[in-house]
């Protein structure tokens, strides 16, 4: 069958009962990234005090290799390198949800009480201890940033959600928690307030697979989800009115967008902590790359992989043999990027 | 006949009374700020200290630990206040507050290195490197705006400004994770504070608040053309550059100077310009005055809750605004539909 | 017929697209001039070039024998006015607040309100019978009265010359006759020069002295809306098989679409 439409720069797909017109840049974009990250997190699981070289990487991944090999690749690398790829995927989605939802490109999970959240539960955690401490760093920043979350969508919650509205008030929650870890870190002993730092820097040191198997789980059943809101959110992008012209149930849709962005912004930032500007950077550049007038999903969930996963790697070989927390690397890497993609070709973009 | 602007509340003669009231809230919380603390005085203990110092302990009170703080607080908070209004208007963003052009992320990306590489350990010694890092990041972020193919929009000020702040940023957290000696420093210096600074940092930067305000006053027309559209604007025979530069020229001052006496106090300069655009709509002539005013209401009404609440010891103005502006915001967000830029 | 704004060998282009390339064009003094053409054609990125917002890559826009771009634009400001396609106002702004806005090129920091722009500003607004609307934010009234709020902020501009780029989208047919009528007493009553760009090609000639039909890029006829408006002219410019035959309200031409195939009609 032929197709009778042209739309230029897509294809379109037809199989059975399904059916789509596949943008052929942001696809392009994806599989590139895809790759790129997948190509990144090999070298990583192959780098460190024992290096192994990609050959014995992909044997012990089919199931070869000595034992030290199998025991250093499986049980002490890996978690951390899929650590890397999930949370920067889950904050990457997030961010691009969430700037699609405020429609501003400023707007990124922090805007959600998320980030600050999480930080405040875990600062209070490592510093004041007592219950925040009995649950351990990680949960302790989930719980955080579950509670600043519900609290800035009951406070902004009024006949509706308004993203306007919302994003204020996060910033204004945020505010809140952010007085607070300073005065939380300027009481702390010197050692508790630096390794507060680190946490809130963001770092992936350490990570094994009782954090990389939460997140994986968590991601399994949400970014099927995310991308399902994809559908709501290209007409939500055009502005409250318009969405609901096109049928779109708008409460409904603005709520599933926001609570997706949330967990998933959640559950990256327990696992590795507020790994800086991921969740801004990289819908920004997927969509300086892709083209079009909101940040694409996919392409932007590969490369969130693949700058975190590199971002890690890097992190580890400038100051070897010690390491740098990651967040550092991922700001030092994907912002010159960004300024060199908006000095390039600036195009007007709204998020 | 005659022709008074507009809504009930925003003719002429009632926006300056409104000048007026906030002249006198402001100066209702110096005055505040010199007779409250550790210690309380009446008010005409505060006069005698100021007009014939003697050898008491309030004088001491006053003229050596108040006075710096409340003068440094107007300063702070005119040029914070004022600085949140323009940068709003320019980049036509509501949640963009004045750090936004990299001041902030610049000015402590300096101090870090002042306290990390140079070891200089005393707040006064920080003052030009926090201005010369604010200043050198925001000639940067407006680089990258002015640089992309739009020139300075509002969009690609905001992301060049994002950008560059969280580059700079990163540096920073890179030397604090490495140092724990710089961190022990800084980690007070960040939060925001007018204490334990002298009189000579409030006239060090005066100066450049001085001409920030005179700048910004001379773009307030031009920031409501601009705020019509960039055609339109050009229409009306204003040049869109020039008005540009101008507003992120009084911005860098404002922020950097402020910031470079008192370490980054964020907040006041992100909710004060909503206050000041409910009283008296978006004619910057107004607008930057009002805002200007209420960020000195604001800056020296959270020191002096400081103050209080903790007494013998403070807490910091930054983190007071924080936790009690914050709220404050939330409940005017729910309450009133603030106005979307 | 003098020519005090006029367009000589302009050259114009978006970044590496070029949309005009070698054209003149004079703007005839007193005159409604309106500009039409199809979709694309350059119409309005004339009229920009020739409001001085978009700057030329050849050629030369003149104003009173000056070049444009080498005049002080506060001065341009106060000879041209220059209305955008749907313009936006920030939210909360009153109708007399950007009426008051029009007198920007003649204030200085000094002189901010003088008896002056009070009474253009109130002139402005009774000629565009907004002034009942003055304290009203622009946001909240409709379509019709928008556009006459800012068609009324161009007219305290006080200038001569007035560019206005599609003054009618969005409005229905009573509040484009609204408008357009507007425009009609600037000219009738106070003399000034208009030029226009409108889609609605009966409506332009109704209201023009002057039409300038574009194609490509390319002034392809210019005069009188009975000589420019022929079949021949439709259909070259516009692909548009049409009659046209003379308006019984008013004698000027009326375009009559033809149907294009038989089944594009109801029998």
């Amino acid at each position: 069958m032929t197709d009778q439409l042209i739309l230029p720069g897509r294809r379109v797909v037809r199989a059975g009962p399904v059916s789509a017109s596949v943008p052929l840049r942001p696809v392009l974009v994806t599989v590139l990234a895809l790759a790129g990250a997948l190509g990144v997190a090999v070298l990583a699981v192959g780098h460190g005090e024992f290096p192994i070289p990609p050959a014995t990487v992909w044997e012990v991944l089919t199931g070869g290799g000595t034992r030290i090999e199998r025991h250093i690749l499986l049980n002490l690398r890996l978690p951390r390198v899929v650590c890397a790829l999930l949370v920067g995927v889950a904050l990457a989605i997030a961010g691009a949800l969430t700037q699609t939802f405020a429609r501003n490109p400023l707007a990124s999970p922090d805007v959600l009480g998320i980030t600050a959240g999480a930080s405040a539960g875990a600062v209070a955690a490592i510093v004041l201890g007592g219950v925040a401490g009995s649950l351990g760093v990680p949960l302790a920043a989930l719980v955080g940033a579950g509670i600043s979350a519900t609290l800035v969508y009951l406070l902004a919650w009024r006949r509706g959600l308004d993203g306007f509205r919302l994003v204020l008030i996060g910033l204004g929650i945020g505010e809140i928690l952010r007085g607070f870890i300073s005065w939380v870190l300027i009481r702390a002993e010197l050692v508790d307030a630096t390794r507060a730092n680190i946490w809130i820097t963001g770092s992936l040191a350490g990570r094994d697979w009782s954090h990389a198997e939460p997140l994986a789980l968590a991601l399994l059943v949400l970014v099927p989800l995310a991308l399902a809101a994809t559908i709501a959110l290209r007409v939500l992008a055009f502005g409250a009115e318009t969405a609901r012209g096109l049928g779109v149930r708008l409460q409904r849709a603005q709520l599933f967008v926001v609570v997706i962005a949330a967990a998933l912004a959640a559950v990256a930032v327990a696992a590795a902590g507020p790994i800086e500007f991921v969740a801004f950077v990289v819908p920004q550049i997927a969509l300086r790359l892709c083209g079009g007038s909101r940040p694409p999903l996919l392409a932007s969930a590969m490369l969130g992989a693949l700058l975190v996963v590199g971002a890690d790697l890097v992190a580890q070989i400038v100051v070897a043999p010690k390491e740098l927390p990651v967040g550092l690397l991922t700001a030092m890497i994907g912002t010159p990027y960004l300024l060199w993609l908006l000095l390039r070709r600036s195009r007007k973009v709204s998020g | 006949m005659t022709l008074t602007t507009d809504t009930p509340g925003r003719t002429v003669p009632k926006r300056l009374l409104g000048l007026l009231g906030l002249v006198l809230l402001a100066a209702f919380a110096v005055l505040l700020s010199f007779a409250l603390g550790a210690q309380d005085l009446h008010p005409a203990d505060v006069w005698r200290a100021l007009v014939s110092p003697d050898g008491t302990d309030a004088t001491a009170v006053v003229r050596e630990l108040r006075a710096p703080r409340t003068v440094l607080g107007v300063i702070v908070g005119l040029a914070l206040g004022v600085a949140g209004a323009l940068i709003q208007g320019h980049t036509r963003n509501p949640i963009a507050d004045p750090g936004l052009l990299g001041v902030s992320a610049g000015a402590s990306f300096a101090v870090v290195l002042a306290i990390g590489v140079f070891s200089v350990e005393a707040f006064g010694g920080y003052i030009w490197f926090a201005f010369a890092g604010a200043l050198i990041a925001s000639v940067l972020v407006f680089g990258v705006g002015a640089g992309s193919r739009d020139g300075p929009t509002p969009v690609t000020l905001a992301l060049a400004g994002m950008a560059v702040s969280a580059l700079l940023s990163s540096f920073t957290s890179s030397m604090l994770v490495t140092s724990p000696e710089t961190l022990n420093v800084f980690r007070f210096w960040i939060i925001g504070s007018l204490s334990g600074r002298e009189i000579e940092t409030a006239w060090q930067v005066a100066p450049f608040v001085a001409a920030g305000l005179l700048l910004a006053a001379v773009n307030a027309p031009a920031l409501n053309a601009l705020s019509l559209g960039e055609d339109v604007a050009r229409g009306l025979g204003q040049s869109v550059v020039a008005a540009r530069v101008a507003g992120v020229a009084a911005i860098m001052l404002l922020t950097g100077a402020a910031t470079a006496a008192c370490g980054p106090i964020g907040f006041v300069g992100l909710f004060v310009p909503h206050l000041a655009r409910l009283l008296t709509g978006p004619d910057h002539r107004w607008l930057l005055p009002f805002s200007g005013l209420l960020g000195v209401t604001a800056v020296l009404l959270a020191d002096v809750a400081g103050r209080l609440v903790a007494r013998p010891a403070e807490i910091q103005t930054g983190i007071v605004l924080a936790v009690a502006g914050a709220p404050f915001f939330i409940w005017l967000v729910r309450r009133v539909r603030l106005v979307q830029l | 017929m003098n020519a005090r704004l006029r367009g000589e060998g302009l050259h114009l282009a978006y970044g590496d697209l070029t949309v005009i390339d070698g054209l003149d064009v004079d703007v005839h003094d007193g005159l409604v001039t309106t500009i039409i053409g199809p979709n694309g054609c350059g119409k309005s990125t004339l009229l920009k070039a020739l409001g001085r917002l978009l700057r030329p890559t050849g050629g030369q826009v003149l104003l009173d024998g000056r070049r444009i771009d080498r005049t002080p634009t506060r001065d341009v400001a106060r000879v041209l006015g220059v209305l955008p396609q749907s313009p936006t106002a920030p939210e909360g702004l009153t109708v007399a607040d950007l009426v008051m806005r029009g007198r920007h090129p003649h204030q200085t920091w000094f002189r901010q309100w003088s008896r002056d722009d009070e009474d253009q500003v109130a002139d402005a607004l009774r000629w565009t019978d907004m002034l009942a609307y003055a304290d009203r934010p622009v946001d909240a009234l409709s379509g019709g009265q928008r556009q006459r709020a800012w068609i009324s902020m161009a007219l305290a501009q006080g200038t001569d010359l007035l560019l206005l780029d599609e003054p009618t989208t969005f409005l229905d047919l009573a509040h484009q006759i609204d408008v357009l009528d507007l425009v009609r007493r600037l000219h009738a009553e106070m003399g000034r020069t208009v030029v226009m760009v409108l889609h609605d090609l009966s409506l332009a000639a109704r209201y023009a002295d002057r039409l300038i039909a574009m194609k490509d890029g390319r002034i392809v006829a210019s005069g009188a809306p009975d000589e420019v408006l022929t079949p021949a002219l439709l259909e070259s410019v516009f692909g548009l098989r049409a009659m046209v035959v003379p308006d019984p309200a008013t004698g000027t031409p009326l375009v009559i679409p033809l149907p294009r195939t038989a089944t594009s009609v109801r029998a």
